[in-house]
């Protein structure tokens, strides 16, 4: 199609001539089209859609939380401030984010598919999102939401005086949308795979995306039966949930949490999966312990469905349920731990570089880390009495999401921004993006490990002075993050039209995406793959022009061609 | 992705599409089971800590309908089954037969339904602003449909119920939350049950399934199983609560 | 192909005669079912009724929805659905169990709650 620049006497590499964007056009090619690469597209301008809205709503926060007695809004809005901001970025930003963008995309690819098992459910599967986005949209409009994004009831399916319903109904739509991505993955990654591909060939990102589409399917019915009741005692007065006809806020509580804590699951494997990938590409060196790697995917995935009422501590369990609970939440940190001692593990011996996805590796390794451990703080029950429902919680849990998950997001949207736009965005640029974004993400989130040890309660619009320069800085914080969530929209749209022409295998990696073009034709592979290689594995793969991985002097093919 | 005939694109051979579509209607199957676990859970703690106006709740529901329902609900897997089986063996002729009788079966529980819920609406039976658990012990004339022993034998019922339950009324509109919330999901399931086996309907009618390929029969039929099952459980736990007082 | 054990290839196609039997079985379970929930059996009620509940589902789901002659991956998704909603009940109903306050009253108590009528009925 086009030719951009050489650089240091390679061969100019040029677009492949009809690929997935090219071969149709019009609105009507979008808007009905079943290939599962354009559907990411979609659900990437959606989701990033989404993120500005929560993005919009965090802003609120941390400004009107510059000073302890509230300049800016009164109490009722701070509570929806919070509320849409949380609703916004869970349910219709980090729960679709990776999944509907990157595992719609890379799927079928990585396994060497056509397209998924069900093409137009995955098209369904977009448009019920945005059917429920819209119903929350028209929540968040019509005065917002002050409940908590955990609607706990009677405060919002009797005493609340805010768009309760609609939000509920959006939310129950698009859980929809999320069960039918992991019906699509979960019978794709059985049914679908080329031959040679065996179960433990497969990359990585598919078993995350294997087990987070388990629990995807588990789960999510469980929230959409306690959200349709929740809707039902607001609109029709049943009375399940409401003390004051016999029904009982536990009960809610419970049905709840069954579902939202696996859902912090959902966020977090693909994440993970994600850092499977970048890991051994960027030390080029196979993971270590693929096998266990794999299996603590799916242990996450089982043992996490086990553990919700911890955050049930402090609503008059018995001590014995607690302990037994409290246990629980230990187990479910060691299958992630294995994790990230692998992924360290193969980081040792190997030959990094410190490309754009690295760095958001790294970042991901440090911040989930501590996100992780803060957690098992959190999951003693001497200390939650504590700090229960303080910002070490929110601390805690934007760790993981932000430090984690986005971290995880960013780092595969720069790795496969070339696949996905067949253009490679700018490098140096990307660096400083990246380091902007971990000083700020820091700079916001840390000082509310102190504020909630010493006391700070969440979802409070006034604090005790004492409290704000630690306030300060998480605003201050805020504003560096902001920049760095900024800089990457625009350079990666940038580079869509205008970066530099990739080629099928810039970095090079060794996963079955990278041997078709990039962008890739619709049908994905011009011919169907036969996989004879295991993963990651860069020895057997003299294709990909490198020499024996793990000695520096060994690497023939540098990243970038410009180091 | 285009059709060559009943291959889909993106799959290699026939088997390869039927496996994976069996595979997909069992997994949301088990989403469903799942959807129906919520509810099932708050029935099962409202029903411990309020037995006795579940009981007086089950006790005014009609084992004859309910009964009756749960032997059409039964026989219409049976002619699922059947259909099924007919288009299996490529006998294209007998699947409409089946297909209709299944459709009918299912609309006559839809009567049943429909005559049960009207009777709630007219007892003051239905959560809400007028639910009154005494209504027809108190009103035997508005509840005409209801004979004299049947008043009668409520009245007793209802006057143990109030003694071991002070707020029986309060409870008993959990009973009839649970009542109204699981038999309405239950029957919704079952109308898109009853719309997509019209739909099979009139595809067997010109003819397009057969040994080779009966793949919607099959998974439709899997869909119509399943809210058998859902009812299988509904029927003892609604209408069954201490009948034996 | 990926994954196609012994799917539908030696599908095996289920005789009538299997399917009247099941329904004749399935008809015998409802009437023990009824006949069951008139005779006092205290605690136990339940537990028959869902035990009989129970057997007519496995029917269903053995023969009319031809798991028994599935292959082992169709029988792993029904068990794991069965054994996650399992987790579900009785993980909810253990925490229920066990709570008891300070006085030693076991929860729920709202029995003993004066009913304020909702501010939204």
């Amino acid at each position: 199609m086009s030719t951009v620049s050489t650089t240091m006497g390679e061969p100019a590499l040029k677009l492949p001539e009809k690929h997935y964007l090219n071969a149709s056009y019009g609105i009507r090619s979008w808007l009905l089209t079943t290939d599962h690469k354009r559907i990411a597209l979609l659900y990437l301008a959606s989701v990033t859609f989404f993120f500005f809205i929560g993005g919009f709503f965090a802003m609120m926060i941390r400004l009107h939380l510059l000073t302890p007695s509230g300049y800016l809004l009164s109490a009722d809005t701070y509570n929806r401030m919070f509320t849409m901001h949380g609703v916004a970025m869970i349910f219709f930003f980090l729960i679709p984010s990776i999944p509907a963008v990157l595992g719609n995309f890379l799927i079928p690819l990585m396994i060497g598919a056509k397209d998924l098992a069900f093409p137009k459910i995955n098209l369904l599967s977009w448009y019920i999102y945005i059917i429920g986005g819209c119903f929350t949209l028209y929540s968040m409009v019509s005065g917002g939401l002050d409940t908590g994004w955990t609607f706990y009831t009677p405060l919002s399916t009797v005493y609340s005086n805010s768009a309760v319903a609609p939000a509920v109904v959006g939310i129950f739509i698009t859980g929809f949308s999320s069960i039918l991505t992991g019906l699509n993955f979960l019978v794709t990654v059985h049914t679908m795979r080329a031959p040679g591909m065996t179960w433990f060939r497969l990359p990585l990102f598919v078993w995350a995306h294997y087990a987070t589409s388990v629990v995807m399917i588990l789960g999510t019915p469980v929230v959409a039966i306690t959200l349709a009741l929740a809707a039902m005692e607001r609109l029709f007065g049943l009375g399940f949930f409401n003390p004051a006809m016999g029904g009982d806020p536990i009960l809610f509580q419970h049905l709840f949490w069954f579902y939202s804590h696996p859902a912090v699951y959902i966020m977090i494997l693909p994440s993970m999966g994600v850092i499977s990938e970048l890991i051994p590409t960027f030390a080029r060196k196979k993971l270590f312990g693929y096998h266990f790697v794999a299996a603590a995917s799916l242990a996450i995935a089982v043992i996490g469905f086990l553990v919700w009422t911890h955050h049930m501590f402090l609503t008059g369990q018995s001590t014995y349920a607690a302990l037994a609970f409290s246990f629980l939440t230990f187990l479910v940190a060691i299958p992630s731990a294995v994790k990230v001692f692998n992924w360290t593990a193969t980081l040792f011996g190997g030959s990094i570089s410190f490309d754009t996805p690295m760095l958001y590796a790294f970042g991901f390794l440090g911040l989930f880390l501590i996100g992780g451990l803060t957690g098992l703080f959190l999951g003693c029950l001497g200390v939650d009495m504590h700090v229960h429902d303080t910002y070490f919680v929110v601390a805690h849990f934007h760790y993981i999401m932000v430090g984690g998950a986005v971290m995880g997001y960013l780092g595969g949207l720069h790795f496969w921004w070339p696949k996905i736009t067949g253009r490679m965005y700018p490098e140096w640029l990307a660096r400083i993006a990246a380091l902007v974004l971990f000083v700020g993400f820091n700079l916001t989130f840390f000082p509310q490990f102190v504020l909630g040890y010493l006391g700070m309660p969440r979802r409070y619009h006034v604090y005790p002075p004492e409290f704000q320069v630690y306030n300060v800085m998480s605003t201050a914080g805020a504003s560096i993050l902001a920049v760095g969530y900024l800089l990457p929209m625009i350079y990666l749209t940038w580079a869509a039209f205008y970066g530099r022409v990739a080629g099928n295998n810039p970095w090079p990696a060794t996963g079955l995406e990278w041997t078709t073009a990039s962008p890739p034709p619709t049908e994905n592979f011009e011919v169907t793959p036969v996989v004879t290689w295991e993963a990651y594995d860069f020895h057997n793969r003299p294709e990909l022009g490198l020499d024996v991985p793990g000695t520096p002097s060994g690497v023939v093919a540098p990243a970038h061609g410009h180091d | 992705m285009h059709r060559t005939g009943a291959l889909f694109g993106q799959f290699e051979t026939l088997e390869q599409q039927k496996d994976t579509a069996s595979l997909g209607m069992w997994i949301f199957l088990v989403t469903e089971v799942m959807f129906f676990g919520g509810i099932m859970l708050a029935y099962t703690i409202n029903r411990h800590t309020y037995f006795h106006a579940f009981a007086m709740g089950s006790k005014t529901l009609s084992l004859t309908l309910g009964g009756t329902n749960t032997v059409v609900l039964l026989a219409s897997s049976f002619t699922m089954a059947m259909g099924v089986w007919s288009a299996q063996v490529g006998k294209k002729k007998l699947l409409p037969v089946f297909l209709t009788l299944t459709i009918v079966l299912g609309f006559v529980f839809f009567g049943i339904k429909y005559v049960e819920y009207a009777q709630k609406f007219h007892h003051h039976l239905v959560p809400g602003r007028n639910f009154d658990i005494t209504y027809c012990v108190n009103n035997p004339t508005r509840c005409e449909d209801m004979s004299a022993e049947e008043i009668k034998a409520e009245r007793v019922e209802l006057e143990e119920a109030q003694a071991a339950d002070p707020d029986l009324n309060a409870h008993a509109q959990l009973y009839y939350s649970a009542y109204f919330g699981m038999t309405g999901l239950h029957a919704l399931h079952m109308i898109i049950g009853a719309g997509l086996l019209f739909w099979l309907l009139g595809q067997s009618l010109k003819g397009r399934f057969s040994p080779e390929w009966n793949t919607p029969v099959d998974l439709v039929g899997l869909y119509w199983h399943f809210v058998d099952i859902v009812w299988i459980y509904l029927f003892p736990l609604l209408y069954l609560i201490d009948r034996h007082n | 192909m990926a994954d196609h054990e012994h799917a539908e290839h030696t599908e095996h196609i289920v005789p009538p005669r299997t399917y009247m039997i099941i329904i004749f079985s399935l008809l015998c379970l409802t009437a023990a079912t009824v006949a069951a929930a008139y005779v006092n059996l205290g605690p136990l009620n339940i537990v028959v009724a869902l035990v009989i509940a129970t057997m007519k589902a496995t029917l269903v789901v053995l023969f009319f929805m031809h798991a028994k002659y599935s292959p082992k991956r169709t029988k792993l998704v029904i068990m794991a659905g069965i054994f996650w909603l399992a987790i579900l009940l009785f993980m909810t109903l253990s925490d229920y169990a066990s709570r008891v306050d300070y006085r030693g009253i076991r929860y729920p108590m709202t029995q003993n709650i004066a009913l304020v009528p909702s501010p939204r009925a």
